[in-house]
């Protein structure tokens, strides 16, 4: 069996294609938001889990207490498009580097992408149209 | 001969491949999991009891288990993640990538040991009547 060929980084068909500096914001963008997110999300882990008897104390009654407030607003929506674009963006890296044909990586995607922009979407959408006197 | 089949990885094994895979697969997972959980704060919407009952069934021991894992991928993504960044942009960062790696290990039990035993405290008591 032959060695397989690798393209030369400068061949004509890469020198062609089309130029974006995307991946390089894309790059960029996940060491940016992994940062930010390490305090919104390791923060919202340790209160939810452990201060006041973590997950036990939780109810409807303790997130319109929490809601009331527009810090945890901005905290949890900042939380939910940084933590949703950030995995997303993981996501797609995934898919580019299993998926082998163009058309199961342009479906993948596709599903990726609507299912992603529908959770955001609902996410924020309950943050700020939530009513703590429902019901 | 055409090759159209992937030929192998450029990792030979050793920490960093180890680290790579655990930081994808902790990474799918957290991110099916927000999609879960975004879902089930969703029901606030709905009504109080509707969110309620949701929320009783993470307070049962086989989903305390399951945050524990949760706790625990979030974690090593997040202290793997710090070090992916100071690899990349410490000029330090390749030298001490594999203390690195050996320093999140020893933060990651420090915090699961104690922070594992303080989420299961609840489920332990409810099974066994109370906690060592
Ligand atoms: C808590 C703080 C976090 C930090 C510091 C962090 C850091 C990072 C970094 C630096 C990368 C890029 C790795 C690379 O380019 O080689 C990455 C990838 C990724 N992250 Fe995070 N992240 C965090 C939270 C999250 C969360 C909450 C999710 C899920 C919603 C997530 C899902 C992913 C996924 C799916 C990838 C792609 C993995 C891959 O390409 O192998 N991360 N993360």
């Amino acid at each position: 069996m032959s060695a397989p060929s690798i393209e030369t980084p400068r061949s004509l068909s890469r020198r062609n294609a089309q130029r974006s500096n995307f991946e390089l914001y894309s790059w960029l963008f996940m060491r940016i938001s992994g940062i930010v997110l390490v305090f919104l999300v390791l923060g919202h882990l340790f209160i939810m889990n452990f201060l006041d008897g973590g997950v036990q104390r939780i109810n409807f009654a303790f997130v319109a207490g929490r809601w009331a407030s527009p810090f945890w607003q901005v905290w949890d929506l900042t939380m939910l498009w940084l933590a949703m674009l950030h995995g997303t963006n993981g996501m797609r890296t995934i898919i580019n580097d299993y998926a082998e044909r163009d058309q199961t990586r342009f479906w993948l995607k596709m599903i990726l992408y609507v299912s992603s922009a529908f959770i955001i979407l609902l996410g924020t959408l309950v943050i700020f149209t939530f009513d703590p006197n429902l019901g | 001969m055409a090759t159209t089949t992937p030929v192998g990885t450029l990792y030979r094994g050793g920490e960093g491949m180890w680290t790579w895979v655990l930081h994808r697969i902790t990474g799918v997972g957290v991110f099916f999991f927000l999609f879960v959980h975004v879902l089930d704060t969703a029901l606030v919407r709905v009504s109080p009891e509707a969110y309620d009952i949701v929320i009783a069934t993470y307070k049962t021991p086989i989903v305390a288990l399951l945050e524990v894992g949760l706790v625990g991928a979030v974690l090593f993504h997040a202290l793997n993640g710090l070090r992916v960044i100071a690899v990349d942009f410490w000029s330090k960062g390749p030298r001490f990538q594999r203390q690195m790696t050996w320093g999140i290990a020893a933060v990651w039990l420090v915090v699961m040991i104690p922070g594992a035993y303080y989420m299961l405290m609840h489920s332990i008591e409810a099974l066994f009547g109370s906690t060592p």
